[in-house]
């Protein structure tokens, strides 16, 4: 018994030994150099894996960052400035800052706001939906609401309102990795940049229908009746095409244009709520008896 | 035993509803909407403007470029605006809306009904008059026909084949078209074959029309190198690459064209519309349009002026049913639903199909189990199960290998799987993009 | 006011068919089946098949809804049909625990694990099976006697299947036409007097179900077909080398899990191949490993093994072997 015992222990060890030598000298044979840096810079780096830089995940990233001689066009907008400074650290190169961005859904076309012509019972994709036909809506630029965006977003940072129809951007989550632009088949969402207190200005609106047609279908719809371009002293906003568009890095935010729109189609989030004159506040609340009659 | 294609295909219940009704005349609308793009290729440049008068047949839009086509008033009448309009896409284009006064033709249009036998032109001039008179494949493409008759460089055409199969369900109009027009149809074939400069021309026209088949037969007797096949019942038998196989027994290869095995494919409306064109100088103003559906009080085929609202067509047959579910412009099987009533009738308008409520949404969408029908049935010989999660998931290399470019989008694999998946949807996006990438790719 | 109208990409028909019924479709095919099973068992065959359905039914239920948190969708019929084949596997005398434990080592190991309906390589059925028969191989391999243990369960007193018998025999140095002699006439197997599993007893309620499978277009007929065939071919070829170590084609197709793997097992729609090329290789395949089992092998019963093995090769066999495409490049002569 004992020797069965001491045999197998013996020719075991002699086989493990074997396995360990051979396995030594192929793994010298075949070994690939890599810089240690990647390993390093890797580490940094989020580890979402989500496309955002344009390049295939993170350690893709880190080798490119390690290989190329300065920053140009590489960035992880996941990480944003602090990550690539330390990054810039362990290279010993000049780190290169960009301001922070957030994605923005150029759409107020709500379920109350642009009401369905028709019914769509196609499989349940935008994509899928624009490639068929104009859309549920009069309008044929805005947002179809089959959660394309929410389920490319990596970061959970997308929602889809039940009640509006529109998805919701969670600004506490979004990295601005661009994965929702791609996505939406009617190019709705834009990176803009992102200030203090997230405030924003911007036009929810990509119609370039002329006034009266895009009226028609939404009633909050840019008519392109250029007062905003008018009032704005800054130069930030462009009239192209019936539609205003309001330069992210131009705008200062200083909150003329909003109030000029008359179909309410430029929003403004998180700033303190507007004194209205008297006159604007009696004008508001006769508007809302009269709504509820 | 009947011939048909050896690959695939479905039997969908055929309710012909419409199947003995004789074509109607639909009386001349108030006021219509002429598309200016009703054809593949680059849309028309309008003739006219606001304000002008306008006849019967008149050109008012000019093709541009070598793959477009001409537009004709289908009416007489004052152009009231130029201006956008939805089509089938929904999407909104230009069109000529014309408010309808009396019903006055250009001077040189024949309005006699008289056959016509005598074929006086060559083949060039046979050419040059069809793409003058804006006629475009009626089954539904809308190719150019004149594009159609112009052969890539060494090929060369050995037979005609003229499709009188209307395969898909609840259509008739080519079925009325044959009973009423089928001597105009002879005639135009005879001209087809001097523009193509080939002997012989095959019918091809299926088992469930026997009275068609009789009476094209009874005709072609009269008429040399022309022939009629019946063919099973089967879908889509009406296809172009099905159609060759089914007669002449050559596959058109993949990428290729039916030129390429000698073939050059007609539909009979097309035909009639060059008869027309030819013998009396009448340009593409008007064609048989079927309105039909479960709900409808009265199914018909009617004689349909282009640019006539569809409401239009929908109240002469009875009106619009209370259960209305889908309105189609074109067949259950491969027609494009509707957003509104609106639309105006343009050239590869076949039929308009009602579909009550109940059968008007899909079925729950349930895991693929692999059962294989959809593959059984595709007539390309492709894989549907495979090519809807490979372009889901945007793999547009292996999708191409997969030859998913190949499919005719005849929607039988949607329609035979069991557990309701959206094949043909994803598919159709697949192609799509991978159609801009072989763009990109050749510039 | 007028409705709006509905809006989706063609085709706007279709044949209404659903998952739901095909499933009731192979059920409905398995009731001659479960009667004549009823008829030849008794309580045990009721028993093991009302714990296995209800088992498997359970487990996918529990699965879907606590474990992977999803849609719970046992309405679609596809456990039941598992849990119904799985019981056709089982001697009719199998302990209650054992069947609950096959039922969910098949619906949670056999197809959950994989992505749940439609996603699994492997039979669920049959790997419930397999799994009892390595794990509990006496229970497994006790057949109770046919009519005899009508109305026992537990205590049914067993006795050896007619292939049992030949393979034991044979092993003795028996000649096989003595053996014959011993065991019930063609007709009787064929009609299902004999021991064995549950469903595999009566080759005639098989055929009827096949039948009837066959009419409601469920499966093809391919694969029960050349599988048989195959069986048939290879065994009558060792029959007629040598007669004395070998039993007749029919004997071998009458007896064992054949009928019932090659219309029920082998034709699982999830795990068989997509084109009839490959369907058909598919099927010869099961037919010479069932033959090489059950002549060369230790078990006396090949089938289910056969049937797993030939269906990790069917992504490949999915891979490589095509439709023909129309207008496929030809090359001109």
């Amino acid at each position: 018994m004992t020797s069965t015992i001491v045999y197998t222990i013996i020719s075991l060890s002699i086989l493990g030994a074997v396995a360990a030598i051979v396995l030594y000298f192929v793994a010298q044979r075949f070994k690939v150099y890599e810089d240690p840096r990647i390993d390093l810079v890797e580490a940094e780096l989020p580890a979402a894996n989500c496309g955002g830089c344009g390049y295939a995940g993170c350690r893709n990233l880190a080798e490119t960052l390690v290989k190329s001689e300065t920053f140009e066009g590489l960035y992880c907008p996941v990480g944003g400035n602090e990550v690539m400074a330390r990054i810039a650290g362990i290279l010993g190169r000049e780190a290169i800052e960009q301001e922070a961005r957030i994605a923005v859904l150029r759409c107020n076309g709500t379920c109350e706001h642009c009401p369905r012509t028709n019914i769509y019972n196609g499989a349940h994709s935008c994509t899928i939906a624009s490639a068929l036909y104009s859309g549920e809506t009069g309008c044929h630029y805005g947002c179809h609401g089959f959660s394309d965006c929410v389920l490319v977003c990596s970061f959970n940072a997308l929602h889809m309102d039940p009640v509006t129809g529109l998805p919701v951007v969670d600004d506490q989550k979004c990295t601005a990795c661009g994965a929702c632009v791609k996505a939406c088949p009617r190019n709705l969402f834009e990176l803009r940049k992102r200030w203090k207190g997230d405030k924003k200005i911007y036009v929810a609106c990509m119609n370039e229908d002329k006034g009266g047609l895009a009226k028609k279908n939404c009633e909050v719809a840019c008519i392109g009746c250029n007062k905003c371009f008018k009032v704005c002293p800054h130069e930030a906003i462009v009239m192209k095409n019936n539609l205003a568009f309001i330069d992210s890095d131009k705008c200062k935010l200083c909150r003329k244009c909003p109030p000029e729109c008359p179909t309410h189609a430029i929003i403004e989030i998180g700033f303190p709520a507007r004194k209205l004159k008297i006159d604007e506040q009696i004008a508001e609340s006769t508007v809302n008896t009269k709504k509820e009659e | 035993m009947l011939k048909t294609f050896h690959k695939g295909g479905i039997h969908p219940p055929e309710n012909k509803l419409s199947a003995q009704k004789p074509v109607q005349d639909l009386p001349v609308p108030r006021s219509v909407a002429i598309l200016l793009s009703q054809h593949m290729g680059a849309p028309a440049k309008a003739l006219v403007n606001k304000g002008d008068d306008v006849k019967t047949g008149q050109l008012i839009g000019q093709g541009e470029g070598f793959l477009s086509g001409n537009i004709h008033s289908s009416v007489s009448g004052r152009v009231a605006k130029i201006e956008e309009v939805q089509d089938v896409s929904g999407y909104r284009r230009q069109a000529v809306f014309i408010d309808v006064t009396g019903d006055e033709w250009e001077n040189n249009i024949k309005r006699d009904l008289v056959l016509d036998k005598e074929i006086r032109y060559d083949n060039a001039e046979i050419l040059k008059r069809i793409a003058e008179a804006g006629i475009v494949g009626l089954g539904g493409a809308t190719f150019p026909t004149h594009v159609k008759l112009t052969l890539p460089r060494g090929k060369k055409a050995e037979c005609l084949i003229i499709n009188g199969v209307e395969c898909e369900p609840y259509l008739t109009s080519d079925h009325a078209l044959m009973l009423e027009k089928g001597e105009e149809i002879m005639v135009g074939i005879q001209l087809l074959k001097k523009a193509l400069q080939v002997n012989m021309a095959y019918i091809g026209i299926e088992n469930n029309k026997p009275d068609a088949i009789d009476h094209m037969r009874r005709l072609a007797l009269a008429y040399e190198g022309i022939k009629v096949c019946s063919l099973e019942v089967k879908y889509p038998q009406g296809g172009e690459k099905q159609l060759i196989q089914a007669i002449v027994g050559r596959e058109v290869p993949s990428g290729g064209l039916p030129v390429d095995v000698g073939v050059v494919a007609f539909n009979v409306g097309t035909v009639f519309a060059v008869y027309e064109a030819l013998q009396k100088n009448k340009p593409l103003i008007e064609r048989i349009v079927t309105i039909t559906g479960k709900g409808l009080k009265n199914p018909a085929n009617f004689r349909t002026r282009i640019g006539t609202p569809i409401s239009v067509l929908i109240e002469a047959a009875g009106g619009m049913p209370d259960n209305a579910g889908k309105v189609i412009s074109g067949g259950p099987m491969m027609g494009k639903a509707l957003s509104n009533t609106e639309v105006p009738v343009v050239k590869g308008t076949s039929g308009i199909l009602i579909l009550p409520e109940e059968e008007s949404t899909r079925p729950v969408i349930q895991p693929c189990i692999r059962c294989a029908k959809c593959v059984s049935v595709c007539p390309m010989g492709l894989e549907p199960y495979l090519l809807m999660p490979l372009s889901q998931q945007s793999l547009f290399d292996r999708l191409e290998l997969e030859h998913v470019m190949d499919c005719i989008e005849c929607g039988s694999c949607s329609y035979s799987c069991p557990a309701n998946l959206p094949l043909l949807d994803f598919i159709r996006l697949g192609k799509s993009n991978i159609g801009k990438i072989i763009r990109t790719r050749k510039k | 006011m007028s409705k709006l109208l509905t809006v989706s990409h063609s085709p706007h028909i279709s044949n209404n068919q659903s998952i739901d019924k095909l499933m009731y479709g192979v059920v409905i095919s398995l009731v001659p089946a479960f009667l004549v099973s009823f008829y030849v068992f008794g309580i045990g065959a009721l028993v093991v098949t009302a714990i296995s359905i209800a088992s498997c039914v359970l487990s996918e239920m529990i699965i879907q809804k606590y474990l992977l948190k999803t849609e719970v969708r046992i309405r679609d019929g596809s456990a039941i049909v598992t849990g119904l084949l799985l019981a056709f596997n089982l001697p009719s005398n199998l302990p209650w625990w054992m069947v609950v434990l096959g039922a969910l080592f098949a619906i949670g190991v056999g197809k959950m694990t994989y992505g749940g309906l439609g996603n699994n390589p492997f039979n669920p059925a049959l790997v419930g099976r397999v799994f009892l028969l390595i794990s509990f191989p006496v229970q497994m391999t006790s057949w109770p006697l046919p009519i005899a243990s009508r109305l026992q369960y537990l205590d049914a007193t067993t006795g050896a299947t007619p292939l049992g018998i030949l393979k034991e025999a044979v092993r003795n140095g028996e000649a096989v036409p003595d053996i014959m002699n011993q065991l019930p006439g063609h007709m009787q197997l064929f009609l299902g007097q004999m021991g064995g599993s549950l469903g595999e007893v009566s080759a005639l309620a098989l055929i009827i179900g096949f039948l009837w499978l066959l009419y409601k277009r469920i499966i093809t007929w391919h694969i029960p077909t050349f599988m048989v065939a195959t069986i048939f071919v290879f065994t009558g070829i060792l029959w007629l080398a040598d007669p004395t170590k070998n039993a007749s084609p029919l004997f071998h197709i009458l007896t064992g899990g054949i009928m019932l793997g090659a219309i029920y097992m082998a034709t699982d729609l999830v795990t068989s191949p997509m084109t009839i090329a490959g369907m058909i290789l598919y099927a010869i395949g099961i037919g010479l490993i069932t033959v090489i089992i059950r002549v060369f092998g230790a078990y006396p019963e090949g089938v289910s093994f056969a049937i797993l093995i030939m269906n990790a090769f069917v992504p490949l066999i999915n891979k490589y072997i095509k439709p023909k495409r129309f207008g496929e490049e030809v090359k001109h002569g």
